[in-house]
């Protein structure tokens, strides 16, 4: 009786966790992060909140080569010694590692652009994050299909 | 020693934001993939940049597994007086490469 009633419960239960996933899913709007992200933003930033704006991370929506990916970031700033931007960092979802790259800029630069070559394991989300002279913090969310995945794995 | 690939102007006027393009030569062994003996193969990569200007950092950077082989990087520095631009890599194994190039400011 006693063993009927908790396979019952369970399935129940199951169903129950089921529906629930299934709700997450639809109920998911197109850029929320993911928990990785949103760990490894939250380590970048100290906590600190984050607007979306000012930073672009230009990348091919459609990769084929996961191998070597050219990225190019770039944040809206005048780049003087009271408005600069002192650091951009970019993160991934699904890479054995969240951390891509962490650039520290200074207003000797004159121009916040920064270019690269990164890995890309599969298909995901990718962030990037500018801390600017006033503490604040710039995002900018990218989703990347990768139909050849590097070989990091 | 790596080769490298450094573009950067050898003349600019003051004030001239100047673009500095540069690559090294490196595996960047991410410590994730496994050889032919199926072991995993141990990293090593490239883990700092660092762009000196006349002594003064104007630009850094830390790389992790997830940059290519031969790491590529791009970035911008103001010109602002004659001297020299040095760069410099550091990564795992005790890799350590320094680079320099002239610049004239007119």
């Amino acid at each position: 009786m006693t063993l009927a009633q908790a396979s019952t419960l369970s399935r129940r239960q199951l169903m129950a966790a089921g529906v629930g996933v299934g709700l997450g899913v639809t109920w998911r709007p197109a850029h929320a992060l993911s928990d990785e992200l949103a760990g490894a933003l939250r380590g970048f930033t100290g906590g600190a909140p984050t607007k979306e704006g000012r930073v672009l991370l230009d990348i091919a929506p459609l990769v084929e080569n996961g191998n070597t990916v050219p990225i190019n970031l770039t944040v809206q700033s005048p780049m003087t010694a009271a408005d600069h931007v002192q650091a951009i960092a970019v993160f991934n979802e699904k890479n054995p590692q969240r951390e891509v790259v962490s650039c520290k800029l200074s207003p000797a630069s004159g121009k916040a652009v920064v270019a690269t070559r990164i890995r890309l394991a599969t298909t995901q989300q990718l962030i990037a994050v500018a801390k600017m002279s006033d503490g604040s913090y710039w995002t900018h969310t990218v989703d990347v299909i990768v139909t050849l995945a590097a070989c990091i794995e | 020693m790596a080769r490298t690939l450094i573009h950067v102007p050898t003349t600019a006027r003051k004030g001239e934001v100047m673009e500095i393009r540069t690559l090294i030569a490196h595996p960047m062994e991410t410590g994730y993939r496994a050889g032919s003996d199926g072991r995993t193969l141990p990293r090593d990569i490239i883990r700092r940049f660092t762009c000196r200007y006349n002594n003064e950092v104007v630009f850094s950077a830390d790389l992790y597994p997830a940059i290519s082989a031969n790491p590529y990087l791009a970035f911008n520095v103001v010109a602002n007086a004659s001297g020299t631009l040095s760069f410099s890599w550091e990564g795992d194994n005790g890799f350590s490469q320094t680079e320099s190039a002239a610049l004239t400011v007119a």
